[in-house]
């Protein structure tokens, strides 16, 4: 299953892009409840979103942003069918993408 | 210009900022040494150097002024300030201080929101980077219920 979903709305020309990452942000200070284990560090540290091939935004994230994380951003203009494409990388290693069209 | 010189000067200006926007993204060893434990004054001094960090009305944030549950905090950062080009955000009494920063294009407008952890009352400080020069705004937020479990 994708850990990304993204919300895309038009609004008086622009387009409001939201995104909702399935990812536990652990900062490697938390202990395990029942262990007492420390969980080791697992956070996402880029973020990167393009409209249409063109790099929109970009980000450099610290484990400081909540666990399932959430982002708001406004493309000037943007239509009906254009691409938006979300893709995160983490600490370990991992990531994921997803394309979708501007509905 | 040799071709040399010309991939000297595109790595100088890469290195050095120049204003070129994702550049930073060329070194991401630089980039995670900015994720560290340490006060916000040695935070802020990684990420800008000595540059000058000027207070500014132009940038607006929108988060709540007690948050009960430090695990989330919502915010939303908007710059009037022209051509910005990154916004960052620093948690003051956070382990790690630094918490994200946004490179935007000139394609979206300068306004992010994001949830974030606050794992005590602390000032938030946004720094705008615009035209190439630092601004600055913060506000206090009393956390009643920390993030350092979440």
């Amino acid at each position: 299953m994708k850990s990304i979903k993204i919300r895309t709305k038009l609004m008086e020309g622009n387009t409001q892009i939201r995104m909702l990452i399935s990812h536990p942000m652990e900062h490697g200070r938390r202990e395990h409840e029942v262990t007492g284990e420390i969980i080791p560090m697992k956070y996402i540290q880029e973020l990167t979103v393009k409209h249409n091939d063109e790099i929109i935004v970009n980000t450099q994230l610290g484990a400081g942003i909540s666990k399932d994380p959430y982002f708001s951003f406004m493309l000037k203009g943007g239509d009906v069918g254009d691409n938006i494409q979300v893709t995160w990388k983490d600490n370990l290693g991992n990531m994921d993408s997803l394309v979708q069209k501007i509905k | 210009m040799s071709t040399d010189r010309r991939i000297f000067l595109k790595k100088t200006i890469a290195i050095t900022g120049g204003g070129l926007l994702f550049s930073q993204a060329a070194d991401a060893e630089w980039l995670s040494s900015l994720f560290t434990k340490g006060s916000v004054s040695k935070s802020l001094k990684r990420s800008f150097k000595n540059n000058k960090i000027s207070d500014s009305n132009k940038i607006d944030l929108k988060i709540p002024t007690i948050a009960e549950n430090g695990t989330v905090v919502p915010l939303t950062v908007t710059s009037h300030l022209e051509n910005t080009e990154q916004i960052y955000i620093f948690v003051e009494k956070n382990p790690v201080p630094l918490i994200a920063i946004f490179n935007l294009s000139p394609r979206v407008e300068a306004l992010v929101s994001a949830r974030i952890k606050m794992a005590e009352t602390s000032e938030v400080i946004i720094v705008v980077k615009a035209q190439s020069l630092l601004y600055k705004m913060q506000q206090t937020v009393k956390v009643t219920i920390g993030g350092c479990g979440g």
